[in-house]
């Protein structure tokens, strides 16, 4: 024989080299595939049942106040050329409508998703980095400059943030008593803390950090006093901004307004008749949108929602008898285990 | 002197391309550089250092994918239509580029080296009167080059002198037809005259007119110009680079041609970038696909047109736009620019660089597979190319060498008839006949001091009969060792075996060899004596005729005169002719010679019949006058010697038969019959003679007694070619036809079964002509076996070529020699048999390995699971890029068309290379769905491959339609769930952002069940990957959507805080679990019932094999089949004519001045043997040293 040092060449006698990695060999067995499409489909049908329940639990009360009919009461408002026009809706509720409740206002028809609405920020504006406050990027175009002006937050989204406000009043014995939104927190946490920062304040004046830029055209107001009430809910951490600024994906869209948790209402909106004053500023009518307001509860699994449960129900059933046909198949045409290949 | 008008007036001699005639000078390098006549330097390699990158990276762009990239990526950075950072795409070129490159640079460098190699050869060139050493590239045409004993010819060169008389040098021409017999070049006269002499070989001047370079091995026509004499070249005169000079110590030659137009290199065919069937329909895939991303692009184009009308231009004069946006036409036609941007991963970049990885981890699985090394060699196989694998398990035709593939060309005598007793079979006790192996006891000589030890025979009952002085065993020896043209030479004492033979055909070395074991040993042989030692005791035959063997005669006879005076003709040859001219009385014998001869034709040996005769003096007196007067004459001398011949050869007296073995490479037969079965036609193409390649076939039973017809096909004119071609095709139609009414079978298979086709050289020429090769295709096809023997290497290019162009089947060769070089280089797969003396078959070659068996697992192993693999694999990834990237598609008919990404951007940069890549080329790398046991047990699963089942235009469609489901699927549940969800905090996740998180997620747990559902073999590679993938997916996730990445860079990592909160809602979860199971059940349901209703063969053998895994994998019980069948062979040897007139005109004979045992110490002869004892292993060295013709004793 020869000696050990003449098969310099011989190839190395692993597990892996010669392909015997030892390995687990799953096959699409009768024996797995049935049972696991029973247990998803009864699962699922589990699931199912459970989010149909508790979606239906879920109150939902939704006012469209675009006034495109003419008894609508703001169709008054629903001009383009009307400025600070008020209407008011009326509406009843006969039960307890649970807490928390959540107001949130809807835009249908809106494109925040589109691509060049969503590029049009600066995000470094939006971190508070001052030196993109007087050279605001491109991306803002067409609102990056006003009268020569930085326009201060610039692009297309701040421009166009949402600036209805509401007033919800419960009548009490023909008095109205105001029912107070809590707007805090209705934004991201990360959002609040992290995302966005305002500039730091120069010699201790908040309002001078924006000083040489002017604000958005289609604002009332600048940046900076947004809130006259809280000076923390100023500049890009103004809650309300926050959330505009998270754009929707899709075209019909609701944002959170604010919570009702204060006091009384606790507990959520007692029955009664209720009157919602909304002080109509932003124009929809003119590319078809529509606005609304929806007063929501929420569950474990979040907002109403019927296309979870029901989905998960025609899964379910489906798996179920997609089972059951599975078997019968398998009974009936079972191929011989021992036919030699 | 000199014809001085030469290379002047004619300027085509000029123009490489159209040379017409060669003018070459000798020494006079001046003249000769006045034409650009190509030097003997030999490049392969592509790029050098400089020139790499540039030529590289225009290569790599010509390709298709990488050219769209590029345009891609100028695109992106057009900001009116960047619906995508340029990041997305230029990380994966650039990657894909620099692994290619890499990968290019290193194959690269691996030819330098070779070529290097090849170029430095060290040659001696005569050089201003002195000879220098000079490297092979540099020599160039017209240099008078000396060349020593085992050194192969640096360039295609005119004979002018040589060490051995007469100007008679030896060559052997295996490199480049394969023939390992030794053939004879003769210098002329005028120039042999010019020996050594140094000074004298300086001042030859001849001018040497000739043929342009051309790929004709055979033929050479020029004339030598000197002295103002005219002298007609043939190619008898010219040694071919590739040749190697044997048994002469050294001759000068005149170089011709150099490098890239010798012969050798003409005939090399030009090496095409191989691609698989694969690639090609990747290709076209691939341009479907874009053609499919145009359709897209205009779909949403239109869509957006239509969309700005109706409603954008609305909510623009809202968000007073209108200074921005121009006309929706104009829209629309950027948007089909954006799209094309975001939707360009439905062609798949990070593809081509994937299928490059994984071919190349099965290339390295091939290097490393110990059941494809070859221990006595220490050789592995090696793939060599490393982008042919898949086609590897879709091989339908094999075409094969013969001679050191199929066989070893190694002689043995193995069994012989004597008188009608047979010897060489070997019996037990019980009478039973033993199989031969290496333990059978081998019988022993040592009664005899001459015989040559590395002689092997297991039947001890003829010894037996030798040393009882059996009068007809004898002759029977005595004969074999008179009757042959082999050359004998004595080495001094010390060595093991002091005699040696050189026989110019291997057949010849192994009888002689057999009869001096058997105590007739040939020492020596002078034009006019033999002298055997009979026993020990010295007898000297008169030699008085040798009657030498030709095509026609399929015989030889020797007529000597012993001591006593009597008269012998001896005479071997095939058996019918044999037979036919034997005396009467012998008829009993013949019958059982000829019973035996079946036997010995049913194992495939080659046959002989021998015999012997009395030869009266006056007989032999007259018809020697006869013989003097016809060999000189000048007319028809061939015809009347034949005649003469025929004459005395009448009334022969039998004595029997032998029986060589031409020895298979270990099991031959049992590969070609398990290839056989995997339905893989063989073609063996061989330069060797018909006779040899059908007892070949018959060994390695190609060819089978119980076929119903053997084709031959060996005509010469053009004419009759067709005739017999159109005769067989109608015939083997009939058979067809016949079987098809006896039994419902396929057609095509039942005839397959019966018939075989064998066809000489000549009449291939005129068959692969254009109106013939149609119908030479057909018959081939309807064969089972067909076999190409005299086939010169471009004619095996040819039939390999033919085959490859009609039949649109995948084609392999196989081959040792450099004759083989042109059909491997032109067959889609081209193997090499490695560990041989030649490398330019290996060289040539896109795998090699050591032994023709090693065939069957390259196939059935290696070519399958490759092709398995690369299937799944390239189904998975269409799928995967098109339920990725149609995402997008659907989201477009909700974002007013605007391009905008689903996904974050960050998502689809890594997506491809980083989230799903891994798992699929573990896949790709490790998948085995039957394990190599099952694969080789059932050759039948090799037959998906064949048909192309895996892979094609059809699955493609299947997987494509999967991933726009799929894609749909993951873009419309999401979309249902986010129509009004909120968080349960109350506050809103219905963003653009979480709805990207969400999709992103449930794409990457879909594609990963998926792999997990396509992988049939999981690893714990596997396992790594695709759970590591999930979990890298999770990280980078968090990473990029977490605080501190976005403090850095803030306008790079805008989605920040996203995943924290879209992934600690529970709903967010549901619907991510629904999509994967809407995604996934679909598909686990139709695999269920497909493989319940409708098992492929894979799926029966899967299940046969897990059923069967605890028992531990079985013993394969493909044996050898015994054919029980009987055939006569021929004559079946490497024969050539015209050796015995070389001996008895003592031609080839050194005259010696001193003595026997002065032959010098320092003989060519001597130094071969010496290394070839040292260097090579017995077997091989035995069969080398039968070519040392030339250095006889007397």
């Amino acid at each position: 024989m020869k000696s050990e040092g003449e098969f310099v060449n011989q190839p190395d006698n692993t597990a892996f080299t010669q392909q015997r990695l030892p390995a687990w060999q799953p096959m699409l067995s009768a024996g797995i595939v049935i049972p696991l499409f029973t247990l998803i489909g009864l699962a699922f049908i589990g699931i199912g049942v459970a989010l149909f329940i508790t979606s239906q639990n879920i109150k939902v009360q939704e006012l469209d106040y675009t006034g495109t009919a003419t008894s609508s009461p703001c169709f008054q408002c629903s001009g383009l050329s009307i400025q600070n026009c008020t209407c008011e809706r009326n509406f009843s509720l006969s039960e307890l409508f649970e807490g928390p409740v959540f107001f949130y206002y809807g835009l249908s028809n809106y494109y925040q998703n589109y691509r060049q609405y969503g590029v049009s920020k600066d995000d470094y504006q939006l971190s508070g980095d001052t030196t993109y406050f007087l050279k605001p990027q491109s991306y803002c175009s067409p609102y990056q400059y006003s009268n020569n002006k930085p326009i201060v937050p610039c692009g297309s989204i701040a421009n166009s943030m949402f600036n209805d406000t509401f007033r919800l009043y419960l009548l009490v014995n023909g008095s109205r008593k105001q029912v107070p939104f809590d707007g805090k927190g209705i934004a991201w946490w990360t959002d609040y803390n992290i995302k966005y920062r305002n500039p730091s304040p120069v010699n201790g004046s908040f309002a001078a950090a924006f000083d040489g830029t002017t604000k958005p055209v289609n604002w009332q107001k600048s940046a900076y006093e947004l809130d006259p009430t809280d000076q923390a809910n100023n500049g890009f951490l103004n809650q309300d901004f926050l959330v505009w600024m998270r754009r929707a994906a899709l075209p019909n869209f609701r944002k959170l307004y604010g919570r009702i948790t204060g006091g009384d209402y606790s507990q959520g909106l007692p029955a009664g008749n209720y009157t919602l004053q909304i002080s109509y500023n932003y124009p929809v009518l003119s590319f078809g949108g529509t606005k609304k307001v929806v007063f929501s509860n929420v569950s474990w699994m979040g907002g109403k929602n019927q296309f979870l449960g029901i989905a998960y129900l025609v899964i379910g059933s489906l798996c179920v008898v997609m089972a059951i046909v599975m078997l019968i198949v398998y009974a009936k045409y079972k191929f011989p285990d021992n036919d030699d290949a | 002197m000199l014809v001085p008008w030469r290379g002047f007036w004619n300027p085509r001699s000029k123009a490489p391309g159209q040379e017409e005639e060669r003018h070459v000078k000798a020494n006079d390098r001046d003249y000769n550089e006045r034409f650009t006549y190509a030097d003997n330097h030999i490049k392969t390699a592509k790029y050098t250092f400089y020139t790499f990158l540039p030529i590289n990276l225009f290569e790599q762009f010509q390709r298709f994918a990488n050219a769209y990239f590029l345009v891609l990526l100028i695109l992106q950075l057009i900001p009116e239509i960047s619906s995508l950072s340029w990041f997305t795409t230029i990380v994966p070129l650039v990657l894909v580029l620099t692994i290619t490159a890499v990968k290019d640079a290193t194959d690269d460098y691996f030819r330098h080296k070779s070529d290097q190699q090849v170029n430095t050869r060290q040659s001696q060139v005569l050089i201003k009167g002195k000879i220098q050493k000079e490297k092979w590239m540099n020599v160039r045409v017209g240099d008078i080059i000396k060349l020593e004993n085992n050194q192969f010819v640096a360039a295609d060169v005119l004979l002018l002198s040589s060490s051995e008389p007469y100007g008679l040098c030896y060559i052997e021409t295996a490199e480049l037809d394969g023939e390992t017999n030794l053939k004879v070049r003769q210098a002329l006269t005028v120039t042999s005259d010019l020996g050594a002499d140094v000074a004298k070989l300086a001042d030859f001047n001849g001018e040497v007119v000739c043929e342009p370079p051309n790929n004709k091995l055979d033929k050479f026509i020029g004339t030598l110009y000197w002295k103002d004499n005219k002298y007609s070249l043939d190619n008898e005169k010219m040694l071919l680079r590739g040749c190697m000079l044997r048994n002469t110590e050294w001759c000068f030659g005149m170089v011709i041609f150099a490098g890239l137009q010798t012969k050798l290199m003409q005939n090399c065919g030009r090496t095409k970038f191989k691609r698989t069937s694969i690639d090609r329909l990747m290709n076209t895939l691939v341009l479907w696909i874009f053609g499919f991303l145009i359709c897209m692009g205009i779909i949403l184009a239109i869509g957006n047109t239509i969309w700005e009308q109706r409603v954008g231009r609305n909510f623009w004069a809202y968000l007073l736009w209108d200074e921005l946006l121009s006309s929706a036409v104009f829209s629309g036609f950027l948007t089909f620019w954006s799209y094309i941007i975001i939707l360009n991963t439905v062609v798949p970049i990070s593809l081509y660089v994937s299928v490059e990885v994984l071919r190349l981890g099965h290339s390295y699985f091939i290097n490393w597979d110990r059941k494809m090394y070859y221990s006595r060699k220490d050789t592995p196989a090696e793939a060599r190319t490393t982008t042919l694998n898949e086609e590897l398990g879709q091989v339908e035709f094999i075409f094969s060498d013969k001679t050191g593939t199929l066989t070893q060309n190694i002689m043995v005598f193995s069994k012989c008839s004597i008188n009608g007793n047979t010897y060489g079979d070997v019996y037990d006790e019980f009478g039973h006949k033993v199989d031969i192996t290496e333990k059978t006891p081998c019988v022993d000589f040592s009664f005899n001091p001459l015989m040559d030890r590395k002689f092997r025979f297991h039947d001890s009952s003829l010894v037996e009969a030798i040393k009882l002085e059996e009068p007809l065993v004898q002759e029977f020896f005595r004969l074999l060792a008179l009757c042959h043209t082999v050359m004998p030479e004595e080495r001094s004492e010390g060595q093991s075996w002091p005699l040696v033979y050189q026989a110019q055909s291997p057949d010849e070395g192994a009888l002689v060899t057999a009869a001096r074991n058997f105590g007739f040993v040939f020492r020596a042989r002078t034009p006019e004596t033999i002298t055997l030692y009979e026993m020990g005791q010295p007898v000297t035959y008169q030699l008085l005729a040798i009657l030498d063997f030709n095509n026609v005669r399929k015989r030889m006879s020797v007529i000597v005169r012993n001591p006593k005076g009597q008269l012998k003709l001896y005479s071997k040859g095939a058996d019918t002719i044999i037979f036919d001219r034997l005396e009467p009385a012998n008829e009993e014998l013949m019958y059982t010679t000829s019973e035996h001869l079946n036997e010995f034709a049913g194992e495939g040996l080659r046959t002989l019949a021998l015999a012997y005769k009395d030869l009266d003096e006056d007989m032999f007196d007259e018809w020697m006058k006869k013989l003097l007067f016809a060999s000189a004459a000048l007319e028809n001398r061939e015809e009347r010697l034949g005649a003469l011949y025929e004459e005395v050869e009448q009334g022969l007296m039998l004595l029997g038969a032998t029986a060589i073995e031409d020895k298979l490479q270990e099991g031959v037969p049992e590969t070609i019959s398990c290839l056989t079965l995997a339905n893989i036609k063989i073609w063996v193409l061989t330069g060797d003679k018909l006779e040899t390649a059908m007892n070949i076939g018959y060994s390695c039973n190609m060819l089978r007694d119980d076929m119903n017809e053997v084709f031959i096909i060996s005509s010469h004119t053009m004419l009759e070619v067709q005739q017999e071609l159109k005769e067989r095709f109608s015939s083997s139609q009939d058979v067809g036809k016949t079987d098809m009414y006896a039994s419902d079978s396929v057609f095509e298979e039942t005839i397959i079964a019966e018939c075989a086709l064998i066809i000489n050289g000549h009449s291939l020429a005129h068959a692969l002509e254009a109106d013939l090769e149609q119908i030479l295709l057909d018959v081939a096809c309807l064969c089972k076996t067909v076999i190409c023997c005299r086939v010169t290497p471009l004619q095996k290019a040819q039939v390999v070529e033919l085959v490859k162009r009609h039949k649109r089947a995948v084609t392999l060769a196989i081959g040792d020699g450099a004759n083989d070089v042109s059909m491997i280089k032109t067959a889609h797969i081209g193997v090499g048999i490695s560990g041989q003396e030649g490398m330019q078959a290996v060289l040539a070659s896109d795998y090699s390995f050591a032994q023709f068996r090693y065939l069957q697992r390259l196939l059935l192993v290696h070519g399958r699971w490759s092709y398995h693999r690369m299937c799944n694999f390239l189904c998975y990834f269409f799928y995967k890029n098109f339920a990725f990237t149609l995402v997008h598609f659907w989201f477009g008919f909700l974002c007013g068309f605007s391009a905008q990404t689903v996904y974050d951007q960050w998502f689809i940069t890594l997506f491809n290379i980083v989230y799903t890549s891994l798992p699929v080329l573990a896949m790709g790398v490790f998948d085995q769905d039957v394990n190599e046991q099952y694969s080789l047990r059932y050759p039948n699963l090799y037959r998906p491959g064949q048909l192309n089942l895996l892979f094609n235009k059809r699955k493609f469609f299947t997987c494509t339609l999967q991933g726009v489901c799929t894609s749909f699927i993951l873009f419309f549940i999401p979309y249902g769930a986010f129509l009004c969800a909120v968080r349960d905090d109350g506050s809103h996740i219905s963003d653009q952002q979480s709805f990207a998180v969400t999709i992103a997620t449930s794409l990457v747990i879909v594609v990963s069940v998926q792999i997990g559902l396509d992988t049939n073999y999981w690893t714990a590679v596997n396992h790594f990957f695709i759970w590591g993938s999930l979990a890298v997916y999770f990280a980078i996730l968090f990473a990029m959507n977490s605080d501190g990445i976005f403090r850095i860079f803030p306008s790079q990592f805008p989605f920040v805080g996203t995943a924290r909160n879209a992934l600690n809602q529970k709903s967010v979860w549901l619907v991510i679990l629904l999509t994967t199971v809407v995604c996934i059940m679909p598909v686990v349901a139709m695999r269920f019932l497909k493989t319940d209703l409708h098992p492929t063969q894979t799926d029966k053998v899967r299940l046969l094999q897990q059923a069967t895994r605890r028992q531990g994998p079985q013993e394969q019980n493909l044996r050898r089949v015994r054919r029980t069948s009987s055939r006569r062979s021929a004559y079946a040897f490497a024969h050539q004519q015209g050796y015995g007139e070389l001996i008895t005109s003592g031609k080839n004979m050194k005259v010696h001045t001193s003595s026997t045992s002065a032959v010098p110490s320092s003989s060519p002869g001597r130094t071969h043997s010496i290394n070839c004892n040292t260097l090579r292993s017995h077997t091989t060295c035995s069969s080398f040293q039968h070519y040392n013709l030339g250095h006889c004793m007397f």
